[in-house]
């Protein structure tokens, strides 16, 4: 295969399979998760539950004293790849441009050299998890392998990005496929891994939060 | 009954899984940020004590049971089904090293209210026979003697005798149509009957009409701290039933924590339907008659005091700013510890911790996240609002050689009323 056969498929065909999985198998997960409902509470409400629970929502954006003092590595390096992630994912040029081409929507994006710093920062940030994972003797407890896989498989998304913006992998083409390719392997995954977060932790944060404020309590 | 003890136990949580379980256990990324939260952790530094590890075999039941993923990891044997030996395992995690206390709910990043599957992973551990034997105990006294340590009608009748010579106020019992119906915790009848006495001097100054039931007199749960329904129910059914009986307006639960949680927010679900009374918290009322001015105090304490808030009453059960508002009343000198309410930390001995003996020695061990938040602003005295938190901060602090007096915030309040002699 050339490396323009290899970019046209993993632009093409893989790609739209990939784009299927992610879509259907979000919808499935989280119809998995909303078909199961939740009991109507019979004891007298002291407080709302959708202000709460939006409340909360946006409350645990905010890292706390117990968090940054407790587990700083995660809080600060979580922080750090959660926002250079989305930032490198929404507002790089090229990326904005092919949603364009697909969804017809559009917006500003930032200059290609600070795309190029924040993917640095995110990279190293998801290097540090890596490592603080391995060296925690909590963390290391806890993880199991698809803890560290995903860690792999996002940093790859960023590095194989990396790679081909710099041409440092030459030829471009490939570069390029093998970066489709990488995020192509997370889309796929996504549905069926921790990724889902990504959306079940609003669901959870909005519960947490009702469920407290029916009892008058902020959580 | 029907099938293995194991089988019962999975069949009780297929009835327990919901949305909020399966969108917290779809979210955790293990981040171990709940691990600080829990002071079996913090003070042990096992991380077999992190409050979602807790959960493990829960949430590989959920996965192979409620996701086509998991049906599928289990069918090509990728994902082991949930074994009895791991149930026994897991025992001590869920009994001995969780008070139900709700910190780590507060904490986790993604929003997973932890405490709330703990109490529904307890109902599949009840019905599969893992359940430590000091809960057992107290559960089948709850239901055959009425208390979890045991405590008779004629036990209450003899204190009341005793509060009615020393004092003479009068204890109402059994009367039809009063607006109150206190209960009580075996606690308070046995350790603390001071709190009995407060709450006669408090109404009769502030004028509440009220009575003990004597059909229904103790309001702790066993049943939900084994995390049994079917205890849980009979046990609310009891109370519901008395207060009916007697046509109250409302049912005040005692200063016991789990008591609180128990009959104002578990209650109505367990027997399936609303009260025809309101449950307020003891703490809600004499806030409500201070805010009316019926509830007046001669003088403040000087010495320094600190307020120790009970999980089920604070953190979980919404009982904030009258804590606050009460202490205001009575201290001069108040002083909060650095994590205070709904951040407070546990006594160590909720959550049925404190009735299983084996868990003893852990619990004493934790203690120590307690002294640290003592021993920064050095009271004079400890005050809180639950029997079980009281007479586990005073085991603790006995142990930890630590000289400080703890008491109920009823109690003081009654010790600085204003008696107005008619």
């Amino acid at each position: 295969m050339t490396p323009t056969e290899f970019l046209v498929l993993t632009r093409g065909p893989l790609f739209d399979i990939a784009v299927t999985i992610f879509v259907f198998g979000i919808v499935l997960r989280l119809f998995e998760v909303l078909i199961l409902g939740r009991k109507a509470d019979l004891a007298a409400a002291r407080g709302a539950e959708f202000k709460p629970g939006m409340a909360t929502v946006m409350r645990r954006f905010v890292p706390d004293r117990e968090k940054l003092q407790g587990s700083p590595v995660v809080t600060i390096l979580g922080y750090l790849f959660h926002v250079g992630f989305f930032v490198c994912l929404l507002l790089f040029v090229p990326h904005i441009e092919l949603i364009h081409s697909t969804l017809g929507i559009s917006w500003p994006g930032l200059p290609t050299a600070m795309i190029d710093a924040v993917a640095v920062i995110t990279m190293l940030a998801l290097v540090g998890l890596f490592i603080n994972r391995l060296n925690s003797k909590l963390l290391r407890f806890l993880s199991t392998f698809e803890d560290y896989f995903l860690l792999v498989v996002v940093f790859l998304t960023l590095f194989t990005g990396y790679l081909a913006f710099h041409r440092i992998v030459e030829p471009y083409p490939t570069a390029l496929a093998l970066h489709l390719l990488s995020v192509e392997l997370m889309l796929v995954i996504f549905p069926f891994t921790k990724l889902m977060h990504t959306f079940t932790a609003f669901l959870g944060r909005y519960y947490n939060g009702a469920m407290y404020g029916r009892r008058g309590v902020e959580s | 009954m029907s099938g293995t003890s194991l089988q019962r136990g999975l069949k009780a949580w297929m009835e327990e899984m919901d949305a909020p379980v399966a969108s917290f256990f779809s979210s955790c990324v293990h981040c171990g940020i709940c691990a600080e939260a829990c002071l079996f952790y913090t003070e042990t530094g096992d991380p077999k004590y992190t409050p979602i590890h807790k959960l493990e075999p829960m949430r590989r039941f959920w996965q192979q049971e409620f996701t086509l993923f998991g049906k599928l990891l289990k069918t090509v044997g990728l994902s082991k089904p949930v074994t009895d030996e791991e149930l026994e395992e897991w025992e001590t995690l869920v009994y001995d090293s969780c008070t139900l206390c709700g910190r780590c709910s507060m904490a986790c990043p993604v929003g997973n209210d932890i405490t709330y599957m703990i109490r529904k992973a307890r109902e599949g551990f009840v019905a599969s026979g893992h359940v430590p034997k000091g809960m057992v105990g107290a559960a089948g006294r709850a239901i055959r003697i009425g208390s979890p340590m045991g405590v008779k009608l004629s036990a209450l009748e003899a204190q009341i005798r005793h509060i009615e010579n020393d004092t003479g106020l009068k204890i109402p019992v059994d009367v039809e149509g009063a607006d109150y119906m206190a209960l009580l915790s075996s606690m308070e009848i046995m350790n603390f009957p001071e709190y009995i006495e407060a709450l006669a001097r408090i109404f009769k100054q502030a004028g509440v009409s009220w009575t003990l039931c004597s059909e229904a007199f103790e309001a702790t749960n066993s049943g939900i701290q084994i995390g049994s329904k079917d205890i849980a129910r009979q046990l609310v059914q009891r109370v519901v039933d008395g207060a009916e009986k007697l046509g109250v307006k409302y049912v005040i639960s005692p200063e016991c924590g789990h008591a609180y949680f128990a009959i104002r927010w578990e209650g109505p679900n367990l027997i399936g339907r609303e009260y025809k009374f309101e449950v307020v918290h003891i703490l809600e009322l004499l806030d409500q008659l201070r805010a009316k001015g019926r509830l007046k105090v001669s003088e403040k304490f000087d010495e320094r005091l600190t307020f120790h808030d009970p999980c089920q009453i604070v953190r979980k059960g919404g009982v904030l700013a009258e804590t606050r508002n009460l202490m205001g009343m009575i201290a001069s000198n108040f002083v909060e510890m650095e994590d205070h309410r709904e951040h407070n930390w546990c006594c160590g001995g909720g959550g049925g911790v404190s009735s299983n003996e084996r868990a003893d020695e852990l619990r004493i061990k934790v203690f120590s996240r307690k002294k640290k938040q003592l021993d920064a602003v050095a009271p004079e005295t400890l005050v809180t609002a639950c029997a079980n938190c009281r007479l586990m901060l005073e085991d603790g602090l006995e142990e930890y050689h630590m000289e400080l007096p703890v008491t109920g915030l009823t109690e003081m309040i009654a010790e600085k009323l204003v008696e107005e002699e008619k």
